[in-house]
């Protein structure tokens, strides 16, 4: 579904990826770990056309997107939620939830997406009229993952979705990946830090090293590969 | 009282003016973080444009108020047209420059526009038709408000309520106020961030290009350098309200016009601008973010 081709991104003259090869295939959960400064989130950024690659292809279901404008991009149904979440903090709940929506025109299935949501976080609801950035960190989050399900991403990108949330709110919005993932069918491209969580409910995973894959295995494997336990899960 | 009641509406046109100046800066900023210097000079070229095209219609006959109408409209679409080229060629290119760069750039091109104008239309005043019609219901107050003040009010007023409806409610206007607040993130909702920056530099303009025209033919003449004193006046508005706030620039453009206004018929008209400027001073002193303006608070 998703091809990186030896992808280089440079931030002035820092290379922050040094030639990325990824495949995500549709309907998996694929994750990226590494650690602080690895470059997870500048991949990210690249697909979503924010940093755009100085060379080598991003395909998405075989056409090119590395040249296009990150807007174009989201139309083609690839959607992320962001690191820190994001939220627009000025406007309410409902209208980041519609800006979510922004380029969409099907007003009857927008609807029923919206009551999807609030089934899915009753609390939303709740504070439809609310300031985004009045809610707390775990709400916070509920709403960015809600906001990028209101686009019906084929592809959704997650950049540490747990960052800085308690672990109960951790676990409820890891609950919430799974099922979004065998639900809708949705594609998840999970960048995550606690390694441990991401590779348990993921179907394969990347390990990342200052802007290098250095392993790509299935989610099992890596779970017991010695390296990997060693490197990110502490044992 | 009259003259209490002259000087209030005599501040109300001043602050009207300044507002709908005010906006074009207080928008700008708020979308890119641009003082967006050459703003007045938009403003200036829409008056212009308003007396070639009201000279014209004159001449071929026309009555006034089809005048006055279709001079406003190209006033509109030349300076949005000058709002929207200006961005594309001085601003967008230097858009991920430094801060700095792009302020002079706005410098240089306020320049450029006055000396272009000054080239083209001579340094001399020139004479501005009185567009507007009396009006006889207002014969009876002809020594507190003009007919032109009238005008001036009631067009200010309906640009805030179609502004306000526009930022509020449409689709392009929720997408303005994403872009202020974050723009990455307002391109990963599918944005498309530069079409919202032309926007608001359209919508910028064209408010300013009615300031023009409604001044002009309120004061009778004008000149190159009008955009000058009158962007300066409306940038103070605009961070005397809080700069990158809507209702803000509005609100610090009317409290503007007043205390230069009372200003000057209580005390004197010779230091109007020092004491507009003092009281910048002190509100900054007081109150840095402005009057209706925020604070920056972020929550990580």
């Amino acid at each position: 579904m998703l091809e990186l081709k030896n992808v280089n991104t440079y931030y002035g003259n820092i290379r922050a990826l040094k030639g990325i090869d990824l495949k995500v295939e549709e309907g998996e959960i694929i994750t990226l770990i590494g650690a602080n400064g690895a470059g997870k989130t500048t991949t990210l950024m690249s697909i979503c056309g924010i940093a755009p690659p100085r060379s080598g292809e991003i395909l998405f279901l075989g056409k090119p997107i590395h040249d296009m404008k990150p807007d174009k991009i989201v139309s083609l149904g690839i959607c992320q939620v962001p690191e820190g979440r994001r939220i627009f903090p000025y406007l309410s709940v409902m209208e980041n939830l519609d800006l979510g929506a922004y380029l969409r025109r099907d007003k009857g299935k927008i609807k029923k997406d919206l009551d999807y949501i609030f089934e899915l976080f009753p609390i939303l609801a709740e504070r439809r009229h609310q300031a985004g950035g009045t809610l707390s960190g775990g709400e916070q989050q509920m709403l960015a993952i809600s906001r990028s399900l209101m686009a019906r991403p084929r592809l959704l990108l997650m950049d540490e979705p747990s960052l800085g949330l308690a672990p109960l709110v951790v676990k409820r919005i890891f609950e919430i990946i799974a099922k979004i993932n065998s639900e809708n069918r949705t594609t998840i491209f999970l960048v995550e830090q606690n390694a441990n969580l991401a590779l348990k409910i993921a179907h394969r995973g990347y390990v990342m090293e200052t802007g290098k894959i250095t392993l790509a295995d299935s989610a099992d494997r890596l779970l017991n590969n010695e390296e990997v336990r060693k490197a990110y899960l502490g044992i | 009282m009259d003259y209490f009641l002259e000087l209030f509406l005599g501040g109300l046109t001043r602050g009207s003016i300044y507002a709908l100046i005010a906006l074009g800066y207080t928008m700008v900023y708020g979308i890119i973080e641009l003082i967006n210097f050459a703003h007045g000079e938009i403003y200036m070229i829409g008056a212009f444009t308003a007396l070639i095209v009201a000279g014209v219609l004159t001449l071929m006959g026309w009555n006034e108020i089809a005048i006055l109408v279709i001079a406003s409209i190209v006033a509109v679409i030349y300076s949005s047209a000058y709002g929207f080229t200006i961005e594309k060629i001085a601003y967008k290119p230097i858009r991920k420059a430094p801060r700095l760069s792009a302020l002079i750039s706005a410098i240089g091109m306020s320049m450029f526009l006055q000396n272009y104008v000054l080239l083209a239309q001579t340094s001399d005043f020139l004479p501005f038709p009185s567009l507007i019609p009396q009006f006889e219901f207002l014969e009876p107050y002809a020594h507190i408000i003009r007919p032109s003040e009238l005008v001036i009010y009631t067009v200010t007023a309906s640009v805030m309520v179609a502004l306000t409806i526009m930022i509020k409610f449409t689709s392009i206007g929720k997408a303005m106020r994403a872009t202020s607040q974050d723009k990455t993130m307002a391109a990963l909702v599918g944005i498309d961030v530069d079409r919202v920056i032309s926007v608001t530099f359209i919508v910028g303009s064209a408010t300013a290009a009615i300031g023009g025209v409604l001044i002009a033919s309120h004061i009778g003449q004008i000149n190159f350098y009008i955009g000058f004193i009158a962007g300066i006046k409306a940038f103070v508005a605009a961070v005397l309200g809080g700069i990158g706030s809507i209702p803000g620039a509005v609100l610090g453009a009317l409290v503007l016009g007043w205390t230069e206004s009372f200003f000057t018929g209580y005390v004197s008209s010779d230091y109007e601008d020092v004491f507009a400027f003092v009281f910048l001073v002190f509100i900054l002193i007081f109150r840095p973010a402005g009057i209706l303006g925020r604070s920056e608070a972020e929550k990580v």
